[in-house]
């Protein structure tokens, strides 16, 4: 499903990602751990197309298709969500009315119909209930004077209403408690499916007890420096990433 | 200067004295003789350069550059009015074409009880001392388009709201210039009386037909009694080859509530000047404003809150989105006077510049002699925040919806301030259809 290929990016002249490699098959989940500053959030934001990075080097494909040719819309189009760390306050637009357009554009790159008020409300009631969003945030600015953790649930809510094919979830965990924690991993599992895939950033193992990866990776100085079985989350946990720096400076 | 500048200003001296020479005895009239002194006020005067620190940045050079056929006739039927589709609405609807009133266009549907609608000529000719009670009572004598209004007042719009009436039907005042064939020009001169404890909303809809040049000249003055509510609209959607210069004038009373919201969408230079007196105690005015110059438009506001009294407040928001090579300009006024304690003046101009061409220049200006009051304002100029449409088009949403969406929210806490139905809706349409275009 995503191929990465010695993947190189960087920003203001500055090589943050420095040749990642990555193979994510359909269903998997990839957890991504590693120390603040790595990486992680770069990868996130350069497979979702931000472009204020600059791709210098290797290549990535989602579905057979050069993912690096495409612009961030058609990328969500094609199938890749990302949940932001930091999701991003719009006043004067509802959320409800954000999705209704994103849902709509979506179908029409897909050459589909657009669908009614009466058939979106329908899908998206369902959608907040899955997550236990408030209707009358919906009708909110989007994000606007949101707490963190309504904010966290908004991005779960709105992945939710997309369906996406590949979900990268950025420290979608941090300062959540363990309610609305349980209530996002829920959101992720419900879509969990053999051609749905999901990439977890996360600093913490509780979030992976709940949506329990295939594969963790440890993202260090712009690399993948070690991957591992569920387990390896566990240790990570209990010691630390002072023996993975280790490892990586004795190699060298 | 040159010559041409010359040349519309003694044309126009010129046409006053044949005008006058054909008056008889009207000419002695206390209303001619307001009319008599504008004339040598704008002869005085002559038309502002750039020299003039309040028109700076509005150059009308071009404007005064050619000449027009002032109030020219028209065969207008209704029919031509197609594509100027405002939705219907129960309301007063009062045309004027090239500054001629046409009644034959126009339906009146509130009580004379309620309320005294009818065009500035004929309400002279039915009570020339009422009319002449109010006419050029607010203006600003150093304004030299102000006077060039009063000395050819010719029609344009008397509304009296008798003290304690509430009006339900709004009034709309539909100003169509007809340059289909020629260059025109017309100066409507609008009386708005609001009697204690009364209430209206008036909106001025400005639009053009045709392509050849057009230059509206026109000034309100509204009266606010004590009491009174008044909602007042301005909106411009006019050609690339129209020039506007308009002048609203109130004055309130105590307890008397203002809104102005003033929007121009299209034209090709346009000066708005929206002066407030606040002459009375616990008064509250408010003024919201919209412009979406492009191409090589120029629109200008300047605006003023004059506090009088003390206990008043007065609360200003404009807003701008700029394209392609357009200019805009924000002048705010506050004055807030010795006697005028515990006055709250709030004013804000934000806009967004979508082109390293255009250009935004904006000056608040705050003149405060009273020491207790609570004075804010603030401007921005910006562009399109990166992270927000980074956000919505990882969701799918092109970029070109994504900004006209961002934009339509950035204008949206002005539009809702419109209280006129049928003129809100029309501005949601244009003003979406506007920001879509790339
Ligand atoms: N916009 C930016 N400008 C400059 N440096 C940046 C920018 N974004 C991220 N970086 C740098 O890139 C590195 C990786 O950041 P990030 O991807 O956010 O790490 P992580 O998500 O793993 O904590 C950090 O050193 C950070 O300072
Ligand atoms: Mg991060």
């Amino acid at each position: 499903m995503l191929s990465i290929n010695e993947l190189r990016a960087s920003i203001e002249g500055k090589e943050i990602l420095k040749g990642i490699n990555l193979e994510v098959k359909p269903g998997e989940v990839h957890a991504i751990m590693g120390p603040n500053g790595s990486g992680k959030s770069t990868l996130a934001s350069v497979l979702s197309g931000r472009e204020d990075y600059e791709v210098t080097g290797g290549s990535v494909t989602f579905d057979g298709k050069d993912l690096l040719e495409l612009a961030a819309e058609e990328r969500a189009a094609e199938g890749i969500f990302l949940a932001f760390q930091y999701p991003v306050e719009i006043p004067g637009v509802t959320t409800i009315n954000f999705l209704k357009t994103a849902v709509n554009e979506i179908r029409k790159y897909k050459g589909e119909n657009p669908l009614d008020a009466a058939q979106f409300l329908k899908m998206v009631r369902e959608k907040a209930k899955l997550v236990s969003m408030n209707d009358s945030l919906l009708k909110r600015a989007l994000n606007e004077g949101f707490s963190g953790g309504e904010k966290k649930r908004n991005e779960i809510f709105q992945m939710a209403v997309l369906e996406p094919k590949l979900a990268i979830l950025d420290e979608t965990d941090s300062g959540l408690d363990i309610d609305a924690l349980r209530i996002v991993a829920e959101g992720v599992n419900s879509l969990r499916s053999p051609d749905r895939s999901a990439i977890v950033v996360t600093h913490y193992q509780r979030l992976l007890d709940y949506i329990v990866p295939d594969f963790v990776h440890v993202l260090y100085k712009g690399r993948i420096v070690k991957s591992g079985p569920k387990e390896l989350a566990l240790e990570l946990e209990e010691k630390g990433y002072d023996w993975i720096k280790a490892e990586v400076e004795e190699v060298g | 200067m040159s010559t041409e500048t010359i040349d519309l200003k003694t044309k126009l001296l010129a046409d006053f004295q044949v005008r006058e020479s054909l008056m008889n005895g009207e000419a002695s009239s206390a209303f001619h003789q307001k009319k008599r002194a504008a004339i040598h006020r704008f002869e005085e005067l002559g038309f502002p350069t750039v020299r003039n620190e309040e028109w700076k940045y509005s150059n009308v050079k071009e404007l005064i550059s050619e000449s027009y056929h002032f109030n020219a006739d028209s065969s207008l039927q209704l029919a031509d009015l197609q594509d100027l589709r405002i939705p219907e609405q129960v309301a007063n609807i009062l045309y004027f074409v090239n500054g001629q009133y046409k009644p034959e266009l126009s339906s009146i549907v509130s009580s004379t009880e309620k309320i005294i609608i009818d065009s500035l000529q004929n309400a002279y000719k039915q009570n020339p001392e009422l009319v002449n009670r109010y006419f050029n009572e607010l203006t600003d004598e150093s304004e030299a388009f102000t006077a060039l209004n009063t000395a050819f007042t010719l029609d344009g719009l008397f509304i009296h709201v008798p003290d304690n009436q509430v009006v339900e039907q709004p009034v709309i005042l539909r100003f169509i210039s007809d340059a289909r064939e020629e260059n025109v020009a017309s100066q409507p001169r609008n009386i708005i009386v609001v009697g204690k404890n009364a209430q209206v909303k008036v909106a001025e809809a400005f639009r053009t037909l045709g392509e050849q040049r057009s230059f509206t000249n026109a000034v309100t003055e509204i009266f606010v009694e004590r009491d009174a509510h008044v909602e007042y609209y301005k909106v411009q959607n006019e050609s690339e080859n129209a020039y506007h210069i308009g002048t609203t004038q109130v004055n309130m009373k105590d307890k008397s509530h203002f809104y102005a919201g003033t929007v121009t969408l299209n034209g090709k230079f346009t000066r708005n000047n929206l002066n407030i007196a606040l002459d009375g105690e616990y008064c509250d005015a408010h003024m919201y404003g919209l412009y979406f110059p492009d191409g090589s438009q120029h629109v200008d506001n300047h605006t003023i809150a004059d506090h009088r009294k003390p206990n008043s407040e007065s609360n200003e928001l404009y807003k701008g989105i700029l394209r392609d090579k357009s200019k805009g300009v924000f002048n705010g006024k506050i004055f807030v006077r010795e006697d005028a304690q515990k006055t709250n003046a709030f004013q804000s101009c934000k806009n967004i510049v979508l082109s390293t061409e255009a250009s935004m220049n904006t000056k608040p200006q705050l003149e405060i002699f009273a020491d207790d009051v609570k004075c804010s304002h603030g401007t921005t100029t910006g562009q399109i925040d990166e992270e927000a449409l980074f956000y919505m088009r990882s969701r799918g949403i092109s970029k070109n919806e994504a900004m006209s969406l961002l934009m339509y929210a950035f204008c949206a806490d002005v539009i809702s301030q419109i209280k006129i139905d049928s003129i809100r809706e029309y501005l949601e349409n244009v003003i979406a259809e506007k920001l879509s275009k790339k």
